[in-house]
């Protein structure tokens, strides 16, 4: 049996690693240390984390500072306090003069479950995507998170990593490829291209399972790196395929959808899907009640490649 | 009602934020046990609201700016009689009208929605001008967490509620001293907030804030010309021993032993 671990745990743990390391690195929080788990940073480099307390503009703004001053800032909140209610902070402050801050947001997406749809960011990755200079990565393990923090550190310029909450299988290995902007295929396919994000990669993957008993032969694309988009594996991808179907926890305006979207348009054949949350706000649940109300389970999925397929289900 | 009727009350309604909390394995004890006795003295001796008729234009109005105590609130209103005391089992589940966070669109009895920390205030200064626009009599009662008192969008919804002389407004804090990393002196010290919110021009009051007639005696006390700001001391946990003065109560669910424990040492009545 894999082991299963919180995106959010990997992602402090990775910080920590990353901060015996590299002493330029340094971690801020806004009173969410044990929940973002940069609590493990400062467990391991107290004088090197900062707690900002409720005041996630300040918070923002002093990153930028500290990266103006050589230092390589990881900034966590949760997904929705960071690239919202610090929006403007990180476009101006940060990206504007690329300043070389990173952005660990943790509890992204519906998977925060009970606390609802004001706490349930499903619109930050296209907040990021508008961004010049943003890089943004979205794990979609533990394994993958790791890769994540050390591949940001690596970059000249501010980085967004999506962390969600849940626990979940870690299916991806130590050896796994990670290139940043790079999308990894997972499975090959010549019927139907899923092309998935975050904690959407393994759902398709199940998916893929289900669809080859039918016959079907589905093909699975992590795209880990939402920005730069590899429009080229993608494309490649959805041209050996009739369809193709997008997936991620996230609106479907702006985020992975509209990227695959943009590249498919005027450029293949396939037919096209997208799934993900449809123009609307999230709500209190279990996690695995949302993704079922929202259409983001494997049934959903295959699903929605059966139909794209002119299968009758 | 009569002040040994709501201590009794308390206990109940104590009672069902736990089970409440209990029976959805997560939300926010410490802040809903804290904020209790702040929002009876408002339900029960301050404001004027009708149960039958949520939206009745001259009620007073309540923004719980610290919205993850919510918890607190909806048991109130479900003892008030806006819906029905079974809701509440429901609190969190897939399309319960309680949710994590007030939602004002679905809960009957809610003035506004919270649950990102520090926009409250805000809220409750536009329904104060609105109703000095209106010559509307109600009053606004904002209520603050004081972890949330660190979000800049809280001193600028001050300056502005001092600079339009809202009479009309009253921030109400819930001074636990704890928010979730630690005390709020270890994580972002917070100064002398009766000192902050004078200087900002409000008229502020210091209570107990589990002593219900007093912070009914501060809201009612009259002010004029200037927002009211009325410190509430209170304890994170109140009446759960293991619970109090515990961050780490924050956002914890509790188990089975937990939740009897609990139960046991507030005492009161079985809930039905
Ligand atoms: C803008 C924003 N940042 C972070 C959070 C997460 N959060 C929820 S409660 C809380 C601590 C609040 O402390 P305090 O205001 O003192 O609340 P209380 O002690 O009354 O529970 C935090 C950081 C949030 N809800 N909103
Ligand atoms: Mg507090």
């Amino acid at each position: 049996m894999a082991e299963s671990k919180s995106l959010r745990v990997a992602y402090g743990e990775a910080l920590a690693e990353l901060g015996a390391v590299n002493d330029k690195v340094v971690v801020l929080d806004a009173d969410l240390a044990h929940a973002t788990m940069t609590s493990l940073f400062q467990a391991k480099h107290p004088e090197r984390f900062f707690n900002f307390g409720l005041a996630e503009a300040n918070m923002m703004g002093a990153a930028a500072g500290m990266s103006h001053s050589g230092l390589i800032p990881f900034v966590s909140t949760f997904a929705l306090f960071g690239t919202g209610r610090a929006y403007e902070q990180i476009r101006n402050s940060i990206a504007y003069v690329n300043a070389n801050v990173k952005f660990g947001l943790s509890h992204s997406g519906l998977s925060v479950g009970e606390d609802g749809g004001s706490h349930q960011s499903v619109e930050d990755i296209a907040l990021m995507r508008v961004v010049p200079n943003m890089t943004i990565f979205v794990p979609c393990d533990s394994a993958e998170t790791r890769k994540a923090v050390f591949a940001a550190a690596e970059i000249d310029g501010p980085v967004y990593i999506r962390v969600a909450r849940p626990v979940v299988e870690t299916f991806t290995g130590p050896d796994t490829p990670f290139f940043p902007g790079k999308a990894n295929l997972l499975r090959e396919g010549r019927d139907v291209c899923i092309v998935a994000t975050g904690l959407m990669v393994k759902e398709a993957l199940t998916a893929a399972g289900s669809l080859a008993g039918k016959g079907i032969r589905a093909a699975v694309l992590n795209v880990h790196t939402i920005k730069p988009f590899d429009s080229e594996t993608v494309l490649a991808a959805a041209n050996r395929c009739d369809a193709v179907v997008s997936v991620e926890e996230h609106s479907v305006i702006g985020g992975l959808g509209s990227a695959v979207a943009e590249t498919l348009a005027g450029q293949s054949a396939a037919t096209f899907r997208r799934l993900g949350i449809q123009d609307r706000f999230g709500q209190s649940g279990k996690p695995a009640d949302l993704f079922k109300a929202y259409g983001l389970t494997p049934a959903h999925i295959e699903e929605a490649c059966l139909k794209l397929l002119g299968k009758n289900i | 009602m009569s002040d040994t009727t709501l201590d009794g009350l308390a206990v109940q309604l104590r009672r069902d934020i736990l089970e409440m909390l209990y029976r959805c394995q997560s939300g926010h004890p410490g802040g809903s046990l804290s904020v209790l006795e702040i929002l009876m003295a408002l339900y029960y001796k301050t404001m004027k609201t009708d149960p039958s008729n949520p939206q009745w234009e001259d009620r007073d109005r309540l923004v719980l700016s610290k919205g993850h105590g919510c918890p607190a609130l909806y048991a109130i209103l479900a003892n008030k009689g806006f819906y029905p005391r079974e809701d509440l089992w429901n609190l969190r589940q897939l399309g319960s009208h309680l949710q994590g966070h007030p939602d004002m669109a679905k809960t009957p009895g809610v003035d506004a929605n919270t649950g990102s920390l520090g926009q409250g205030a805000s809220i409750a200064v536009g329904m104060a001008l609105a109703a000095k626009y209106k010559k509307a009599s109600y009053r606004v009662f904002a209520v603050l967490g004081d972890g949330e008192l660190q979000e800049g969008q809280i001193w600028e919804a001050a300056m502005s509620a001092a600079h339009y002389k809202l009479d009309n407004l009253t921030f109400i804090l819930d001074h636990n001293g704890l928010q979730i990393d630690g005390s709020n002196d270890e994580v972002m010290g917070l100064g002398n907030v009766m000192d902050k919110f004078a200087a900002f021009g409000f008229e502020c009051f210091d209570v107990d804030g589990h002593d219900i007639d007093a912070i009914a005696a501060a809201l009612a006390a009259p002010v004029s010309g200037k927002p009211r700001f009325v410190r509430c001391r209170t304890i994170k946990g109140r009446a759960v021993s293991f619970m109090e003065n515990n961050a780490g109560w924050h956002g914890k669910p509790m188990n089975a032993q937990e939740f009897e424990s609990a139960m046991k040492e507030l005492g009161g009545k079985q809930n039905g």
